[in-house]
């Protein structure tokens, strides 16, 4: 009742000067609708910030398998053979952070159409689920190759821009025939161009192909036997009819059926160079490497305190750009938004100030018929609030029509945010209390005797 | 019981490095039902005894007892609900609230009041008011669409509202001219005789004086003359001319 008396008041007295009124939570008006713009628009912004810089490969996970060594010495990373497609398909089915996982063979080596060569910085053996962990799905030209391309050991492959240009001057390369390491693989789409990544790797100098074809058609091996040379191409005659033509002569003489019987030759499974793993948002990567650890440890039967067969690494330096990005964004918002909110509770105080002293005679009577101090205190701090939560509900109102007329004139991205609604109000409440407190407080100090005789 | 109860009271502003006395030593007994005027020139001290009276100022020493209650030693908000309680206030310019009605104007010491009335409450109270005091047709009027006179009615109203024992005026009729003036102090007398409102006047128009039936006469300070008015000034306004 008395909070309701009160507010009543208060909109009376702003009532009886309206044009004032509304001058006054101009400033609160302004403030609080560019605040709630800058936010969503900035928000809009930050979330297109984070897209890009996602699209970058932030939420992407690389699995290398661990160091092998023999006898104090070791081979570098990347040199265990324990890390198999299967893993990769476990991992996608078993981690709820993981969007999606590729196994990937890489291999190095010339490529030939007709009378041209070329070196690409990778080949890279992969399944269809590499484009979208990459956030390539979208090619240039032509199609990607399918799981069944994968399954069959098809040799098909994806050009990156740059091959294109080197091989084939200007012809469309699709339907072409190249040959890596003297296997013909059919060109039956060409990547989106790139450019180069943060390192300076120019991104668009691969080929992607089925992982099958290019492990056991191409390097026969894993990366760390692969003879890396430009020029290991054998010497042996492609008769295009040797599915493996890069075999390597056997070292023991050849067993006989029943020696093999006997004797089974440990079964190797086929091992892969990498799995490129996306998780479902950079939030999410601390997640995701606790999954896919607890499923690899479990996979290769590794002990409780021995050490992993696997390294999982992300892209901290891109994690560290988003934050960072966001972060900075949000502040800059912030500060401008102060600026604005400062300035107009400025105008209600140099208002309220008038306003107290345009009053004093009311101020007086008030007294007189029994208000306290306290009364007018509370009076003319709610009188204040009232204004400032006017202003924000208007600003509110404006700042969100603006940012959705930003949103369709400019088509730039724009999210609502109830939290910024939310603060606006918080923060107009806030700042009709900060600076109507003075005003009211020197109201509610005036003696009556003084007051009422004041003109 | 005496409704009200001065014992030497003095009043001393301090200018500074000089106080100057106004008040020197006031003992005065007041009781429930008189009509009186506090008359004297100017600078006699009149204005800081009515603040006193009326609980807006204290004493610097002596007793002032309201109602069987001490009221000198009183903070400022036990003093502000005392006024609420137990004292009106009529002023010379009458003091309403600008563009705001008069039924509301009325009901507007309620809402400082101990008791809690509801909005409708409040409302009936001050239409009841102002038909008492004649303007039962005038309640959303706004007090720039009111005359003098009927401003003022208002302001008695409002000084009504919280049904106290004692109403003071300040040069009621200041602003008000002959007939007005006349009417408002009719008013007075009305209240006076029937619902024993004890009504505390300063003026100095002897006219209006002469409707009191005690009339105090300030000088420098002190009490020159306390005395039935009745006798001495005959309740016609032209007679004391």
């Amino acid at each position: 009742m008395k909070v309701y008396s009160t507010a009543r008041t208060a909109l009376r007295a702003l009532r009886r000067n309206p044009m004032r009124a509304m001058l006054t939570t101009l400033g609160i008006v302004i403030g609080v609708s560019a605040v709630i713009a800058m936010m969503e628009i900035g928000a809009g912004a930050s979330a297109a910030l984070k897209k890009t810089i996602a699209s970058m490969g932030a939420n992407v996970l690389v699995v290398r398998p661990g160091t092998a060594s023999s006898g104090g010495v070791s081979f570098g990373s990347g040199t265990t053979t324990t890390l198999t497609p299967e893993d990769c398909q476990a991992i996608l089915r078993e981690c709820p952070s993981v969007r999606n996982a590729a196994p990937m063979v890489r291999a190095r080596t010339q490529v030939v159409y007709g009378n041209r060569n070329w070196v690409p910085n990778a080949i890279y053996g992969t399944t269809p689920a590499y484009l979208d962990v990459q956030d390539w799905s979208i090619l240039a030209e032509g199609e990607p190759f399918s799981e069944r391309d994968v399954l069959n050991g098809n040799r098909v492959c994806i050009l990156g821009k740059s091959l294109v240009r080197e091989l084939f001057e200007g012809e469309s390369p699709i339907g072409k025939e190249i040959r890596i390491k003297n296997i013909t693989f059919k060109v039956i789409g060409v990547l989106s161009p790139k450019g180069a990544n943060m390192m300076g790797f120019d991104q668009d100098d691969v080929i992607v192909a089925p992982w099958t074809t290019i492990k056991y058609r191409v390097t026969g091996a894993s990366l760390t036997n692969t003879n890396q040379s430009t020029t290991a191409a054998t010497d042996s005659v492609n008769t295009l009819s040797n599915l493996y033509p890069t075999v390597q002569p056997s070292l023991y003489p050849e067993r006989s059926k029943i020696q093999e019987a006997n004797n089974p030759m440990p079964v190797r499974f086929a091992n892969i160079d990498q799995i490129m793993i996306a998780a479902n948002s950079s939030a999410e990567i601390p997640m995701a490497i606790d999954q896919i650890t607890g499923v690899l440890r479990e996979r290769h039967r590794i002990r409780n305190g021995e050490p992993d067969d696997f390294n999982i690494r992300d892209m901290a330096e891109l994690t560290k750009t988003l934050s960072t990005t966001t972060k900075l964004m949000t502040n800059l918002l912030l500060a401008v938004a102060m600026i604005s909110l400062v300035v107009g509770g400025v105008g209600i105080m140099n208002i309220m100030l008038v306003s107290v002293t345009e009053r004093t005679r009311e101020i007086g009577l008030r007294m007189a018929v029994g208000a306290r101090g306290q009364d007018i205190l509370r009076q003319f701090l709610v009188e204040a609030v009232v204004l400032c939560l006017a202003g924000g509900a208007m600003g509110i109102v404006l700042g969100h029509g603006g940012s959705l007329l930003v949103k369709f004139l400019f088509k730039w991205p724009v999210e609502t945010s109830p939290a910024a609604i939310a603060a606006a109000v918080l923060v107009s409440a806030g700042v009709g209390i900060i600076f109507g407190f003075y005003p009211a407080w020197k109201a509610s100090r005036l003696d009556p005797i003084e007051a009422l005789r004041y003109e | 019981m005496d409704l009200i109860t001065l014992r030497s009271i003095t009043k001393t502003y301090q200018m500074g490095d000089i106080s100057v006395p106004v008040l020197k030593g006031i003992s005065l007994s007041i009781r429930q039902g008189e009509l009186i005027a506090l008359t004297g020139s100017s600078g006699s001290g009149k204005s800081t005894l009515m603040n006193i009276l009326g609980c807006l100022d204290r004493p610097t020493d002596g007793e002032y007892w309201l109602d069987g209650q001490e009221t000198s030693t009183l903070s400022a908000d036990e003093r502000a609900l005392l006024r609420n309680g137990k004292l009106g206030f009529v002023f010379q310019s009458f003091n309403l609230l600008a563009r705001t009605s008069a039924i509301e104007n009325v009901a507007m010491p309620l809402s400082y009041a101990a008791e809690d009335l509801s909005e409708r409450e409040a409302r009936d109270r001050a239409a009841e008011m102002l038909v008492r005091v004649g303007l039962g047709d005038r309640m959303n009027h706004l007090p720039s669409q009111l005359s003098g006179g009927q401003q003022q009615r208002v302001a008695i109203a409002r000084a009504l509202i919280n049904r106290p024992p004692v109403l003071f005026a300040d040069e009621p009729t200041g602003n008000l001219d002959s007939k007005t003036s006349e009417e408002v102090l009719q008013m007075f007398e009305r209240l006076n005789a029937e619902d024993k409102i004890t009504i505390i006047m300063v003026t100095h128009d002897p006219k209006v004086a002469g409707h009191a039936n005690r009339m105090i006469r300030m000088e420098d300070g002190v009490i020159q003359g306390d005395a039935p008015a009745a006798e001495s000034n005959p309740e016609l306004p032209g007679g004391a001319a």
